[in-house]
């Protein structure tokens, strides 16, 4: 049965800096209008990689032909050195991860079963073993293992986000795909979830979020893509990326960029 | 709360509850099957049941009833219960997947055309005076029309290699329309004779039930209930929505596709076997999930069961409660289940309000 077929082999855990998901000379088109324009653009292990730039720009469909979700209309997607489309659903739920903006559920499962839902790739597979301790594991990490035996639909909208990633987390793919993970959450909860990305980057895992916060953006990313009109206006460590000039232009709004008094890391504020 | 407790309260005490679920329909199942078999013009005791059946089977388990009882428990009761038992988990299974696939639990065999398509079919077959198949034509012209129906809604709603939901329901409404009017259309120029014919069949009842028609909605059953098991645990995964559920390694367009097929199935060869008998696709899923969570592992087998039960125990009552005259089954269930319904859309309205 092709459903949930056969386990496939393990993907092995990609090597520190290896470019693990990649979009080359990639284009899309929404009816008339040209979303993306000839990107390059690669996400290594190890990495975190930050998608900002103004609504519109293009970050969330970027995020999308990365996920598989849509189908680039030039170009290639890469993952894990294949073409996206040369592996089946299953090998790529076993290297990447998704959180979608908003997580919807038909039926009132429970808190911990949509977490477990994320092991479901590694069904039948040697890893199976561990499901129980990972979904333990991530619940705590995420701070919702107060809310397991909750229904998914009675949650609020920041306790879904928490249980969505948490989901995402325990799926343990050696890419995670974060599309505004922090939208929904206070200051200490986007803190949170931030600070889990990155322990995952430093696990060695490749990890793409799209943020709107640019202070976020810059505290937490090793780099960070710029869009602009369906393209990558600039791409680099943060403290090189965002200046005065480029944000300003971007963002057709007048930006300055301030370094943090105590650690130096730029700060981005509206010019008042 | 810790998470290791949460194990006790989700899946796990879902699964519990589900095996209880289980256990007390097959058991309540047995009963009102064995009630319905026995209960009738010529009346045969449970032990009676047991020794004709064990008779044919070459066992010795008491006395038999009397050679008319036998007759008429053999030619009449137990096709009819038979039927009942498969057309009634046909559709409990047909509800459950569709509600799983269309992401509402609203969805039902008669909501995308099925029914109505079948219906057409046999109004056709009447009208036109097909009887190239004899005794089958009227079945097998609604089969054809409930799976021409299906895959026509399914064809319309495709787009992009993708299935919208809500184009699917709404032209699921649009082919309800379309039928209803041409089966009006049909009674109109219809004559007196086709009149009744083409009314008897719309109201649904399993008062034709012959071995040919038990032989005729068994495989599709069977089928159902065989692959439904195996569709659990992806349809837990689509309730994410097609998107994520891809995200964990399901193949959606191959399972809906695979669904879409076995609902098309199961329905057509009930509703062409039985003619229309609604709300017990809508119903049973939803007391199922009330009893024991949504896992569709459990939900499945638990429909079928729930479905048979419904349909046999309904049938049982219409055809004693007026004796010797019978209420359409059809008629039945649309009775208790519409009041049903419209307490179930009440009562989630004001839990979790309603499906947006």
């Amino acid at each position: 049965m092709r459903l949930l077929p056969a386990a496939p082999a393990l993907p092995p855990r990609p090597a520190p800096g290896t470019a693990y998901a990649e979009a080359r000379e990639v284009g899309f088109r929404y009816g008339e209008a040209t979303v993306l324009r000839r990107i390059d653009l690669a996400v290594r292990a190890g990495e975190l990689l930050a998608l900002v730039g103004p609504n519109g720009s293009g970050k969330s469909t970027l995020l999308s032909l990365l996920a598989g979700d849509r189908q680039a209309g030039g170009g290639k997607v890469r993952l894990d050195g294949r073409p996206l489309s040369a592996w089946s659903a299953r090998e790529q739920a076993l290297r990447r991860a998704v959180l979608p903006q908003q997580l919807t559920l038909t039926f009132p499962f429970t808190v911990a079963d949509v977490v477990r839902m994320g092991r479901a790739p590694w069904a039948g597979t040697p890893a199976e073993d561990l499901d129980e301790q990972i979904v333990t594991e991530e619940l705590a990490r995420t701070a919702t293992a107060s809310l397991t035996a909750r229904p998914f639909p009675a949650l609020s909208g920041g306790e879904r986000a928490r249980v969505g990633l948490a989901r995402v987390l325990a799926q343990r793919t050696s890419l995670l795909l974060l599309d505004e993970p922090t939208a929904a959450l206070d200051i200490h909860h986007a803190e949170t979830v931030l600070s889990l990305a990155r322990e995952r980057a430093a696990g060695g895992d490749a990890v793409v979020i799209v943020l709107h916060d640019l202070g976020q953006a810059a505290a937490y990313a090793d780099r960070v893509a710029v869009l602009s009109q369906g393209e990558i206006a600039a791409c680099g460590p943060p403290a090189e990326v965002f200046t005065d000039e480029l944000l300003s232009e971007v963002y057709q709004h007048d930006v300055e960029v301030l370094p943090h008094p105590r650690t130096g890391v730029p700060m981005v504020v509206a010019r008042r | 709360m810790s998470a290791e407790l949460a194990e006790v309260a989700g899946q796990a005490a879902g699964r519990v509850r589900g095996t209880i679920v289980i256990a007390g329909l097959a058991v309540a199942l047995v009963a009102v099957a064995l009630a319905a078999a026995g209960l009738g013009a010529y009346p045969a005791g449970p032990a009676e049941i047991a020794a004709s059946l064990g008779h044919r089977l070459g066992l010795d388990l008491g006395a038999l009833p009397d050679p008319l009882t036998e007759t008429v428990l053999w030619d009449v009761r137990l096709p009819r219960v038979l039927l009942g038992l498969l057309v009634g988990s046909s559709l409990g299974v047909a509800g459950a997947l569709m509600q799983g696939i269309f992401h509402t639990p609203l969805a039902e065999p008669g909501v995308i055309g099925i029914s109505s398509g079948a219906a057409l079919g046999a109004a056709l077959s009447i009208f036109v005076g097909f009887t190239a198949l004899g005794a089958w034509s009227v079945s097998v012209a609604a089969f054809a029309g409930g799976l021409v129906a299906v895959l026509a809604v399914y064809g319309v709603s495709r787009a992009g290699g993708r299935t919208q939901v809500i184009t699917l329901l709404l032209s699921g409404i649009a082919l309800n329309a379309f039928t209803g009017a041409v089966i009006g259309l049909l009674t109109y120029f219809s004559d007196n004779e086709q009149l009744r014919s083409i009314t008897f069949w719309q109201l649904g009842s399993l008062g034709s039930a012959t071995w040919s028609a038990v032989a005729a909605v068994a495989p599709f059953a069977i089928a159902g209930l065989l692959l439904a098991p195996r569709l659990g645990r992806p349809l837990d995964l689509l309730s994410l929505g097609e998107r994520s559920a891809r995200h964990l390694g399901v193949d959606v367009q191959w399972l809906r596709l695979l669904c879409v097929v076995l609902v098309a199935l199961l329905s057509s060869a009930a509703v062409a076997v039985a003619g229309i008998i609604t709300f017990v696709g809508l119903i049973i899923p939803h007391l199922i999930r009330m009893a024991c969570g949504p896992y569709h592992g459990t939900l499945l087998p638990a429909s079928a069961l729930g479905g048979a039960l419904m349909l046999t125990g309904g049938d049982l009552i219409a055809r004693t409660v007026a004796a010797p005259a019978e209420v359409p089954l059809g008629v039945l269930t649309a009775l208790v289940g519409s009041p049903f319904f419209f307490w179930l859309l009440l009562r989630t309205r004001a839990r979790q309000g309603g499906w947006a």
